[in-house]
């Protein structure tokens, strides 16, 4: 059943879907559909949209929501991330499931609102202070924008985290094709939810890479949430031993389930000496020029990253062996490239082709500049 | 009501933390005693806190705690009341808190929300040094104006009053009825805050000379009223919109997604790339979309991307519509085979393109249009010969399409009339034109 639609409607889609009931913004270019589709629809479910009076109030309404027992989103631009950033780290701190979009813009600052781009990928990942980890995923088309929307939620509400749809521009306004099947749509996991009967540790864990179990404001344990650095029971600590503890479980908790969280899709092309390996709209190219160069008898691998951060090393390493040659096309000067860069074995040449000029990167420049065919 | 309560303090954190004479303890104290009086749920009350000496407060109460980012205290008020409306939200901030996230104060006292502020405003920054916060009273002495303050102080009650909060009082630690106004102000349905006014023994005690007497006195001086100062009855945000705009559908009915089944052949060979290049207000991105939704109907694929200023009603509306019999990865249109050029300011805009058309491409002109220098075959369309429909520049894009689809035969016009008959607000006049584009004659 094919329907006509654009990323930004397949995102508000995803979230209802998903079970989302609640969501906040603040209008900007080009996230504003996810705000207006939302606005006119989740409140008939019973969820609640509120427009903030700026953005980092849309985070605070978020952020309150989702510890009252709220599954929450929000969606912006780069300069809404820009203002995201100091509750960006609250969420990490108080392990806050939460699900935000970033449909890219050009920047930096203002930039160009209705120009698409794929620059705030290093952002995203290290877009508040302390360098902890967050999710990223990046949808490379329509029905991905739904899909992996329903996903965000799912990673959000098992690792307690912000986790991030990294989507542009043209993926947000574009109306393609689409075959959403909402039949077939997979559960998100509930959040793992403390026992009424027994006593509430608000980070209690056995092991850093556990998720704690949540309990809600007005629910049967009393919460103490808190933005400073705390002992297991959330009160502000400054032990050397507690203060270890809470900043490497928050590492683990995500880090040392890279592989779970991985998602990627290889086309591998046996024998294939070139790969092209890419993310989010650029990989809509990268589909279309490895598609090219293999109907002109040439060999090319395609790698496709859903899961941006954290890195999915393991998984392109693996997908990466016996090429000789990676081709990485980002609207950006090579965010992500420095990630493969640094997986790349030293007889592997990593080559970026970059666009800045609100140009989409062509089949055939891939084709050319990476030397393809 | 619940069960009556001797304190909701938290042993395992008591004593207060703070500096000996600190109006603080006094604000706790009375807090504390509000709460007991009020004999709340612990398990319904929600205390929400943010930076600076105030800060540490929410530690010492049995009830749930929110400590946030400076100035933020009232957003996550905020997110926690519209989740939880039955919930009692108190907000604990300081002079610099409301400083920072005063933008927040004043649109949540606006959205009167119901959430209880109390304002722990010592005239200064206690935890960082003593620096002037927004309350700082004229020619005072701070560690940041070693010169006497020139900034007029923030009258906080009025500011909120003033944007519809329910209730705004001002007081100060010295006042005996301190906790009854504090029950009051959490009783009071809304937005309120109480501005309670105290000592920083610290730092503005010191540099100022600064005492009960002196507080009073600059109270005077400023003009600065005390006691309950907006009383009103404005509905809570909460309620008021769960009233008006929530209700409990099913997912799935409230969002249905518009199937497109295809149901018509097309005979298109290979991808073709389209651009329709119009005016604001003439339904150029719609007809765009409704060809595309043909298209789909036909069993093809399709893309659509608009382009428009960001001034919505006015300037050029371009619609870029790629088809194609198999999947569509790249959607970008470098080089378009039809052009549709249908109002002087979309023309403008596809100079570039169609001087890279090609001879076996085509340029769909609208013949009021001036004469264009390209190599592509060119039919001029004379809209003025179809008569009423032809003068309706919102119907024009629908009428160059269904004279391209009737000549091209790309894909049937059966399939874009379903489309059209897809929004049966509109289907009338779209269909009606559709087939009066049979009448438009071409050059």
């Amino acid at each position: 059943m094919p329907q006509f639609m654009d990323g930004n409607r397949a995102i508000a889609l995803g979230a209802i879907d998903a079970g989302c009931d609640f969501y906040a913004g603040y209008p900007i270019t080009p996230a504003t559909g996810i705000l207006l589709h939302l606005a006119g629809h989740l409140p008939k479910t019973g969820g609640l949209v509120l427009q903030g009076e700026d953005e980092i109030a849309s985070m605070g309404f978020c952020i309150g929501a989702a510890m009252s027992g709220r599954r929450v989103m929000t969606a912006t631009s780069g300069p809404g991330i820009s203002l995201y950033s100091e509750n960006i780290g609250l969420a990490i701190m108080g392990e806050v499931p939460l699900v935000i979009v970033d449909v890219q813009r050009m920047g930096p600052a203002t930039g160009a609102a209705t120009t698409g781009a794929q620059g705030d990928i290093q952002f995203l990942r290290w877009g508040t202070s302390g360098g902890y980890p967050v999710i990223v995923l990046a949808p490379t088309t329509v029905e991905e924008c739904y899909t992996l929307t329903i996903k965000a939620f799912d990673l959000a509400e098992r690792f307690r985290v912000p986790v991030f749809l990294a989507t542009d521009k043209e993926t947000a306004l574009t109306k393609t094709t689409t075959h959403i099947e909402r039949e077939h749509t997979p559960r998100v996991r509930d959040r793992k939810t403390a026992e009424t009967e027994s006593e509430f540790v608000p980070l209690g864990i056995e092991e850093l890479d556990e998720v704690p179990a949540m309990t809600p404001f007005g629910g049967p344990h009393k919460l103490r949430f808190t933005t400073s650095s705390h002992d297991e029971h959330g009160y502000l600590t400054k032990d050397p031993q507690a203060l270890d503890r809470l900043n490497r479980h928050l590492a683990a908790k995500i880090e040392a389930h890279t592989d779970e969280i991985a998602m990627l899709d290889v086309d591998a092309d046996q024998g294939s000496e070139t790969a092209v390996l890419s993310y989010g709209i650029s990989a809509r190219s990268a589909k279309a020029a490895v598609g090219k160069a293999r109907r002109s008898g040439k060999k090319a691998t395609l790698i496709t990253v859903y899961s941006l951060w954290p890195v999915p090393e393991d998984a392109i390493r693996e997908a990466l062996k016996g090429v000789k040659r990676i081709i990485v096309p980002e609207l950006n000067l090579g965010q992500y490239t420095r990630e493969i860069q640094r997986l790349a074995t030293n007889d592997q040449e990593v080559i970026g082709i970059y666009r800045v000029d609100g140009k989409l990167i062509t089949p055939e420049e891939i084709i050319e500049q990476g030397g393809v065919l | 009501m619940n069960t009556k309560r001797e304190t909701y303090l938290n042993p395992d954190t008591l004593p207060f933390p703070f500096c000996p004479g600190c109006g603080h303890h006094t604000i706790l104290e009375k807090l504390n005693q509000a709460l007991v009086d009020l004999a709340l749920d612990p398990k319904e009350v929600v205390i929400v806190s943010d930076i600076g000496c105030a800060g540490l407060s929410d530690r010492y109460f049995d009830t749930h705690a929110f400590h946030g980012l400076h100035g933020r205290s009232v957003t996550y008020a905020t997110g926690i009341k519209m989740a939880r409306p039955e919930l009692t939200v108190i907000v604990l901030i300081g002079d610099g808190g409301f400083g920072i996230g005063g933008h927040h104060m004043l649109n949540a006292a606006r959205r009167n929300i119901g959430v209880n502020v109390f304002v722990f405003n010592n005239l200064n920054y206690g935890m960082t040094g003593g620096e002037h916060s927004v309350t700082t009273p004229l020619e005072a002495r701070t560690s940041t104006t070693p010169y006497g303050q020139l900034e007029q102080p923030l009258d906080i009650p009025a500011s909120v009053g003033v944007n519809g909060a329910n209730f705004a009082a001002r007081t100060t630690t010295f006042d005996p009825d301190l906790a009854d106004l504090m029950t009051q102000a959490i009783q009071h349905e809304g937005f309120s805050l109480v501005d309670i006014w105290e000592l920083c023994t610290a730092y503005f005690v010191i540099q100022n000379r600064f005492s009960k007497a002196r507080m009073q006195e600059t109270l005077e001086k400023l003009d600065f009223e005390t006691g309950v100062l907006h009383d009103r009855q404005r509905p809570e945000f909460s309620r008021a919109y769960r009233e008006k705009a929530v209700s409990e559908g099913k997912r799935e009915n409230v969002v249905g997604l518009t199937s497109l089944d295809p149901s018509f052949e097309s005979s298109l060979p290979r991808q073709k790339s389209l651009i329709i290049a119009g005016a604001a207000g003439a339904k150029i991105s719609t007809a765009g979309t409704l060809f595309s939704q043909g298209a789909i109907f036909s069993g093809l694929q399709a893309t659509q991307r608009n382009d428009y200023p960001v001034t919505v009603k006015t300037g050029h509306s371009i619609a870029e519509v790629i088809l194609s019999p198999e999947e569509i990865y790249y959607t970008g249109v470098e080089t378009p085979e039809v052009v549709f050029a249908l109002f002087p300011e979309g023309l403008a805009k596809v100079q570039k393109q169609i001087k890279a058309l090609n001879p076996e491409d085509l340029l769909i002109l609208n013949a009021d249009l001036p004469e264009v220098e390209t190599a592509a075959q060119t039919w001029r369309l004379d809209f003025r010969s179809a008569k009423r429909w032809g003068r309706k520049k919102e119907y024009r894009a629908i009428m160059a399409l269904g004279v391209y689809l009737r000549a091209s035969k790309i894909y049937p016009i059966e399939a874009f009339q379903a489309a059209i008959e897809l929004s049966p607000r509109y289907a009338e006049d779209n269909l009606a034109a559709l087939e009066a584009s049979k009448d438009v004659e071409m050059g």
